[in-house]
């Protein structure tokens, strides 16, 4: 599914990610851990394309197909998406009229017809249902005067309306409360299937309490440092990453 | 390429490509000599059958233009117009007046057809008498429609189920024809002749323009549409809209305007005079699309325009309500004095310029009568090298005790070689007016468009989703059926081909 392969990238000309690898195979869900300002969320832009992050060495394959030549919007036709560490605030626009332009983008490039108003609203109240969302999150602004918990949860609701192949999730678990941290887990489990995956980027065990992994990656100063089983993320709340520092 | 860069160039390619009302219209035409004087404005008057009175009228109106300069203090740059190198009268060949859609030539219903305007009457206005009773689309509230093909109305629908609300919708030389009296009493009372430069020449030479007059009490079923066509090459267009709305009547009317490209400039000065006696309420909403030129700023329109409201009677209510994308240059100020105790004036706007549009335009309020109030939303977009200027003028005179007015002008930038500016003039002499002025100036961030390319949207569906964002306190004010269209124009309007 997706392949990386010694990926160098820098911001403003600082080296952030120093040579990654990692694989995700088809139908397994991998989550990244790391302190602040190890390159998690860089990784994640990289991934998706964002204008800023310049590539300087290595490779990434999506399918077999090359991810880093193409568009963001190519990259989030062909299945890839992001839950983003902190959610845009989108003013005037509404949530509703934002997710069914997105999911009609999504579909008119896989080549499936569009969905009307009325379709749309009948699905994206079948997801709404099943994530207990309320449906006032349809009426607002995208993002405008959510909380922190409410941005998160729209993350997971557009999640589950264009079911991607490839979810990265950068820390959708921080800042939520209990209830929200099931709805974030259900969304992702609901969506587990043979043909697809996730990169869970998280600082806390307990969210893979819920979403349990098939790795855990441990990623400082630009490079994936351990990998283990869901053991090492409670190893990692035990101890802290001085352990792997120490090993590494 | 840095998406804002990228942002630029996309939006630097539309003119040339996306102008889809570009077409000329192939019709035999009719024009004056080129050039003004008054044997010109004569000659006008006598195509018309004007009486003597309005021949008058026009002649002072050309004499105290003579004597006027053009006006300077716009943020506005263009070079000098030869006046004399332009006609003031183009008009499609007809033998007779149309008595119906099915009289017209047409070549010019086709051009209607392009424009996508609404005269799905034709098959009524064709068939049975009487059948114009059942609105053209099931469900649908039914638009009437006054179509000006540059200097005369060529057709008007929906008259007769008009009539009978005792609802006079026509063009204006038919209404001088009809109703003289109407005419006489309220023509240039709102915009005087020697009003300004641009009002004092659309007074000598004006052509026509719509007519409207609701009586007391009538609420219009339906709502007043006229559009525009530039069509003839070198011929300005100077039309004249009145409209009248009696003691405690209600109308909405809408204009929607467009052109062909030409290299050469053309000029758009028209005058559009409101007035609303007690409780009554006008809704005059525009959809201005002229061509802009292309991306060197060559050609489209000088949108050169006077339109002005009297809120004459009390709780009388205007709202204005301008969608503009189009024009070369435009200039444009739709005002309110409301002069009725109680009266609401409310302007709403969207301006867009983009590639080497210029705009200078906004808003008077004049507050005169008690506990009068005003509202301004504003709403400014600039991008490739478009300028785009809010003017706006808020007077509380010292009769206008406890008057309010809230001004909000927001400023979008798009790429960084465009400009927005805001220049609001308060003059308040009463102590218990109250006058609140906001303004922002902001940026598409990069971030808004990464989030929705990340979703699956183009470069450019992005870019008009959050531009319609930003006007959507604006968009809410248009009709139903009308909001749509100025959505996809927004959209238009800022659209290329990316990469
Ligand atoms: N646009 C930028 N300009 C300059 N430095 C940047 C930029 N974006 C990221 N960085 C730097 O890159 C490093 C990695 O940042 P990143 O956001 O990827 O960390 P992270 O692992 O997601 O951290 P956190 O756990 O706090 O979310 C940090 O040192 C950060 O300051
Ligand atoms: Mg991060």
């Amino acid at each position: 599914m997706l392949k990386i392969e010694g990926l160098t990238a820098e911001v403003e000309g600082k080296q952030i990610l120093k040579g990654i690898d990692l694989e995700v195979p088809a139908g397994e869900i991998h989550a990244i851990m790391g302190p602040n300002g190890s390159g998690k969320s860089t990784l994640s832009y990289v991934l998706s394309g964002r204008e800023g992050y310049e590539i300087t060495g290595g490779s990434v394959t999506f399918n077999g197909i090359d991810l880093l030549a193409m568009e963001p919007e190519e990259r989030a036709a062909a299945g890839l998406f992001l839950a983003f560490q902190y959610p845009v605030e989108l003013p005037g626009v509404g949530n509703a009229l934002f997710l069914r332009t997105a999911l009609n983008a999504v579909r008119k490039a896989r080549g499936e017809p569009e969905l009307d108003a009325m379709q749309f609203l009948k699905v994206a109240r079948d997801r709404l249902k099943a994530l207990h969302i309320s449906e006032d999150m349809l009426k607002r602004g995208v993002n405008v005067g959510f909380s922190g918990g409410e941005k998160k949860r729209n993350e997971v609701l557009q999640m589950a309306l264009l079911s991607p192949k490839l979810a990265i999730l950068d820390e959708t678990d921080s800042g939520l409360d209990i209830d929200a941290l099931k709805i974030v887990a259900d969304g992702v489990n609901a969506l587990r299937a043979p043909g697809f995956s996730s990169l869970v980027i998280t600082h806390y065990q307990r969210l893979l309490d819920y979403i349990v992994p098939d790795k855990v990656h441990v990623l400082m100063n630009g490079r994936i440092v351990q990998t283990g089983g869901p053991e090492l993320a409670k190893q990692l709340e035990e101890s802290g990453y001085a352990s792997v520092q120490a090993a590494a | 390429m840095p998406a804002v860069t990228e942002t630029i160039d996309t939006v630097q390619s539309v003119t040339e490509g996306t102008y889809k009302w570009g077409f000329e219209t192939d019709i035999e035409m009719e024009f004056a000599p080129k050039g003004l004087n008054e044997d010109i404005v004569r000659f006008i008057s006598k195509k018309k059958n004007e009486p003597q009175w309005l021949l008058d009228w026009r002649l002072k109106a050309f004499a105290i233009w003579k004597k006027m300069e053009e006006p300077v203090w716009a943020a506005v740059k263009y070079p000098p117009i030869d006046y004399q190198d332009a006609y003031y009268y183009a008009a499609p060949v007809q033998k007779v007046k149309p008595k119906s859609l099915d009289e017209v030539d047409p070549e010019l219903l086709r051009t209607y057809a392009k424009l996508g305007i609404p005269l799905k009457e034709q098959a009524i206005l064709a068939g049975v008498e009487g059948a114009g009773e059942t609105p053209s689309d099931a469900g649908r509230m039914p638009v009437a429609v006054d179509a000006v093909f540059d200097s005369v109305s060529v057709a008007t629908t929906f008259k007769a189920r008009l009539e009978k609300e005792g609802i006079i919708f026509c063009a204006i030389s038919e209404a001088v024809q009809t109703h003289p009296e109407l005419v006489r009493q309220y023509l240039g009372t709102v915009v005087p002749q020697g009003d300004n430069f641009y009002a004092a020449l659309n007074s000598a030479v004006f052509t026509d323009g719509s007519f409207v007059y609701i009586p007391k009490g009538v609420r219009c079923p339906m709502e007043l549409s006229t559009y525009f066509r530039i069509n003839a090459k070198s011929t300005g267009q100077f039309e004249r809209t009145l409209i009248i709305a009696e003691e405690g009547s209600t109308v909405s009317y809408l204009e929607g305007c467009t052109a062909p490209m030409r290299d050469e400039n053309q000029l758009h000065a028209a005058v559009v005079e409101l007035v609303a006696l007690d409780d009554a309420t006008i809704k005059y909403s525009t959809v201005q699309n002229w061509y802009p030129g292309d991306a060197e700023g060559r050609g489209g329109i000088y949108n050169f325009v006077t339109k002005r409201a009297h809120c004459r009677g009390r709780r009388s209510k205007v709202s204005w309500t301008q969608v503009e994308t189009g024009s070369a240059i435009t200039w444009k100020y739709p005002s309110c004095v409301l002069l009725g105790d109680d009266s609401v004036g409310e302007f709403y706007s969207v301006a867009i310029t983009n590639n080497r549009q210029q705009a200078d335009t906004g808003t008077k309020m004049i507050h005169v009568g008690k506990r009068t109030t005003s509202t301004i939303v504003s709403k400014g977009i600039s991008a490739g090298r478009g300028q785009n200027t809010y003017r706006g003028l808020v007077r509380v005179a010292p009769t206008a005790s406890s008057a309010r007015n809230f001004t909000q002008c927001d400023s979008l930038l798009i790429g960084d070689q465009c400009g927005a500016h805001t220049v609001p003039y308060i003059e308040n002499r009463c102590m218990t007016a109250k006058v609140e002025h906001e303004a922002t100036t902001s940026r598409i961030a990069e971030d808004q468009l990464f989030y929705c390319r990340q979703r699956g949207l183009s470069e450019e569906d992005a870019v008009g989703l959050i531009v319609n964002g930003f006007c959507r306190e604006v968009l809410k004010e248009l009709p139903m059926e009308f909001a749509v269209e100025a959505q996809k124009l927004l959209q238009i309007s800022l659209e290329g081909s990316v990469g």
